[in-house]
């Protein structure tokens, strides 16, 4: 151990676990190369970003929280009827938009979030399972409101900041989607690092072992699954608002599980886990587009085992071992 | 005076298998009890119980004046009734400062604040760092629990419930598993502690048991076979038929 | 002369029937050894294309395929059990949760790869087509074959849980896993036998549910949420809560489907969330 090690303080210490690395700020700094690299693939970017911030979302819950969720979507979905509706009946600015979406969601959220807190294991996947297919069902019967399988039509987004115009090459989509990711994503890097965060990764370490040491352990998953689920419904009001679509699928339980497939693929409970494997997996499909559907299964089916049997803490886990190995420790 | 724990007529039974059968407890403010009894006696039990991981039949619990029957486990030790277990029961991800401190900041009650860096909360780490340091896990208060040695994690046990700063102490067989030339250390913790403390602890180990008990409880079957001073513990004849087809180790 | 409310109980309880042979093997095994098998109705989907294959290619008679079903699942089962699901049976949901779904996807593609995605033809043997009129109501031949060959593996499973060694070893695995071991009884043995017949008996129902809700690649995920209500409701380990919550499943489904169609899956969540939430570890668990 080096001889400033001996010197530090336990503060000093705690503050030095959650600054800046240099490879984070590479990080974002490469999120606005493609501005130059590839200005033809804007449209997929903003994707790329939208369904970041919607695995972040999950990784607050499942990574910090430990709560495996196979139901997500739900409030993506919410988050994106939300703000399509509003805009389909003529308010259209797009920062009120996500407000509204976070609201609407975050109240779901926060409703269900009384029964997830209580269960754990099956019972729980069960039940973010059951919700999940609930809400799409009730997207199903409510044609009027939803639009049904045809999905919601008329929606137009005014411009950003009475300046900005969604254009068809996406310009200002990837800037908006881009800005809005970045920013939640600090909010939730400082909550990771707060006394909030150590508790929830507490609850993840040892569910047991927290009303031992005084803890609510249920208020605080109360807390990060509303959170969560605003977070979600701001990533799907993004995308309605960005695509100027929304669409039953946006609900399905296919998102919820490719949802937790890319998160899992970069690596749960790292924050950046999530961006860099919806970047992955949303570059891979489009390069394999071209593909039969099955074949696309099958491949995902593939790596999902490959993730479980040897790297179990997905892309960036495996990254890590070998930069610890690499550094002879 | 009010004794720090007590409890009336505490009962448990699964089906036809009874667990606790009337148990009538008292522990003294200051007390160091000793709870023994033969394996499947229903130790484990009587603390779970105790501290609500597990709902009686029937009976009460008080935690000095208050009855705390039917309060949540969390809630009890807000109020001062901290336990270890038997087996490990650790963050293992989390390095110890991180596992103390988080200890710490839900007694404060600051763990819901969800802005500040936790660095930011000094008193709360310098608490939880001089707890370590007491219990002689400073310089290895940053390595991860799961990477800490066996007989260091049962500290860190110790550590965590201490920064709930409780009133009463149950201890389930803290030196459990660890080699007898690392178990001093624990020992030499617990007898370190606080005189207003009132502790009960779970061991097998006789020697232990004579050298910090001021008083025993003898659990047989479920229910309190025998209680009474070391001397009298040991001169009982039914206690040591009782131990003769268990003790494996002296 | 009985009114149509019967037929509708009679094929609800068929369906069920047949929801129990897909379902009663994941529920011992998830009781037993807390570990989620979401392949399992991949499981069934390979019994299914195994009698498709025999009946229609080899031309075996349609009952002689029933057994092929059951121990080609089985066998493959077992190699699926040695090669990977033992080294998670210590692992997180989420590890188990992902790596069989991950099975799940390859099979739906190499199924719709071999099979194509279309619907995989049956011809029924003469003796079980058609059907009987009891009480003015017309009951399918099939469905009551069905519900008496369900009824009588009810029967045998539960006679075998209660009445052989091996069953007693089960029950106590299911009980309390720990103290099993504690005892000398070989869980670990126990349980890949026990997994062998539980998926053995899902590819059964597989073959079964053909004639009932055809066979195509879909299967393998379609049916899964419903054997996972039933699981789920029935309550882990428990063969009689299986057979409720299957047979009170399947009632709902066919009657929701007949008198309230509008209403969709919604109510069979609805039904799932509230009886979760009312007893979280099934009406009949014990976890």
């Amino acid at each position: 151990m080096a001889l400033a090690e001996t010197v530090r303080t336990p503060q000093l210490y705690l503050q030095g676990l959650s600054r800046w690395r240099p490879i984070e700020i590479a990080f974002w700094l490469a999120t606005l190369l493609p501005y130059w690299l590839a200005p033809d693939y804007l449209s997929l970017a903003s994707q790329i970003a939208i369904t970041a911030l919607f695995a972040l979302s999950l990784d607050l819950i499942l990574g910090y929280a430990g709560i495996v969720s196979l139901g997500h979507a739900a409030f993506f979905g919410i988050g994106a009827y939300t703000a399509g509706l509003l805009s389909k009946y003529g308010w259209g600015e797009p920062l009120t938009g996500l407000a509204a979406a976070a609201f609407t969601a975050a109240i779901v959220g926060y409703a269900t979030s009384f029964i997830i807190a209580r269960f754990r294991h099956l019972a729980l996947i069960m039940l973010t399972m059951g919700f999940g297919l609930l809400l799409g069902e009730l997207a199903n019967s409510a044609g009027w409101l939803t639009g049904g399988v045809d999905g919601l039509q008329g929606i137009h987004t005014w411009n950003l900041l009475g300046y900005f115009h969604f254009d068809l090459y996406g310009y200002t989509a990837y800037g908006y989607s881009l800005a809005v990711l970045f920013l939640l994503f600090l909010g939730a890097r400082r909550l990771i690092h707060s006394p909030f965060g150590l508790a929830l990764r507490g609850i993840r370490e040892n569910w047991t072992r927290m009303p031992a040491i005084g803890a609510a352990s249920r208020t605080h998953i109360q807390m990060i699954y509303t959170i969560s689920a605003a977070l979600a419904g701001i990533a799907g009001a993004l995308l309605s608002e960005t695509t100027q679509t929304v669409s039953l699928d946006s609900l399905s339980f296919e998102r919820s599980a490719e949802l937790l497939v890319m998160l899992v693929l970069g690596g749960a409970g790292r924050l950046y886990g999530g961006l860099v494997g919806a970047a992955i997996f949303m570059v891979a499909r489009d390069q394999f587009s071209g593909i039969e559907p099955q074949y696309w299964y099958f491949w995902i089916g593939v790596l999902l085992v490959v993730v479980v049997v040897f790297m179990p803490n997905g892309v960036l886990g495996g990254l890590a071992k070998l930069y610890a190995r690499w550094r002879g420790r | 005076m009010t004794p720090a724990l007590s409890t009336r007529g505490l009962a448990k039974s699964f089906g036809s298998l009874i667990v606790a059968r009337d148990i009538e407890l008292s522990l003294p403010q200051g007390a160091r009890y000793a709870l023994i009894g033969p394996n499947g006696a229903g130790k484990t039990t009587l603390i779970n119980l105790m501290t609500g991981m597990l709902a009686p039949n029937a009976g009460q619990i008080f935690l000095g004046e208050d009855d705390i029957t039917a309060l949540e486990p969390q809630e009890r030790v807000r109020r001062g009734l901290a336990r270890t277990f038997q087996i490990n029961t650790l963050f293992p991800g989390l390095n110890a400062l991180e596992a103390v401190t988080l200890a710490v900041a839900e007694r404060r009650g600051i763990a819901q604040q969800f802005w500040q860096n936790v660095a930011t909360y000094k008193e709360t780490i310098e608490e939880a760092h001089d707890i370590l340091v007491k219990l002689r896990l400073g310089d290895s208060c940053y390595q991860t629990t799961r990477e800490l040695p066996y007989g260091r994690q049962r500290l860190l046990e110790i550590a965590l419930a201490l920064a709930t700063k409780p009133k009463v102490l149950l201890l389930d067989e803290p030196a459990a598993g660890v080699p007898p030339e690392e178990s001093g250390d624990i020992f030499e913790a617990v007898a370190s502690l606080s005189g207003d403390l009132t502790l009960l602890f779970i061991e097998h180990d006789m020697h232990v048991v004579f050298r910090f008990a001021s008083h025993i409880i003898v659990l047989v079957g479920g229910g309190i076979y025998a209680e009474g001073s070391p001397a009298e513990i040991a001169a009982n004849p039914g206690v040591r038929e009782v131990y003769l087809g268990t003790r494996k180790h002296g | 002369m009985l009114p149509p409310v019967f037929g509708v109980l009679f094929d609800g309880f068929a369906y069920g029937m047949l929801l129990f042979l897909l379902s009663v093997g994941q529920s011992v095994t998830l009781g037993m050894m807390n570990f989620i098998n979401l392949a399992h109705c991949a499981f069934a989907m390979l019994g299914g294309y195994v009698t498709v294959t025999l009946a229609n290619r080899y031309g075996w008679p349609f009952f002689a395929t029933l057994p092929a079903a059951f121990i080609a699942t089985a066998l493959t089962s077992v190699v699926f059990e040695r090669l990977l699901y033992r080294r998670l049976y210590r692992a997180t949901d989420l590890d188990q949760v992902l790596l069989t779904i991950g099975i799940t996807f390859i099979s739906v593609a190499v199924a719709a790869y071999i099979f194509t995605t279309q619907q995989q033809p049956l011809q029924l043997p003469q003796y079980l087509r058609g059907s009987i009129e009891i009480l003015g109501l017309r009951l399918a031949i099939y469905r009551l074959v069905l519900i008496a060959l369900s009824l009588i593996i009810t029967g045998v499973l539960v006679a075998a849980l209660d009445y052989t060694r091996f069953g007693a070893q089960v029950r106590a695995a299911v009980d309390n896993e720990r103290m099993a071991r504690g005892i000398g009884i070989d869980v670990d043995r126990t349980f890949a036998i026990t997994f062998a017949l539980g998926s053995g008996l899902a590819g059964l129902g597989g073959a079964l549910a053909i004639e009932i809700v055809g066979l195509d690649p879909s299967f393998a995920f379609t049916y899964l949420v419903y054997v996972l209500i039933v699981v789920a409701v029935g309550g882990l380990g428990s063969i009689g809560g299986s057979f409720a919550a299957a047979a009170v499943l399947g009632i709902s489904d066919i009657a929701g489907k007949y008198y309230v169609p509008q209403l969709g899956a919604f109510l069979i969540y609805l039904v799932m969330i509230s009886l979760l939430m009312w007893r979280p570890a099934g009406l009949f668990g014990r976890r």
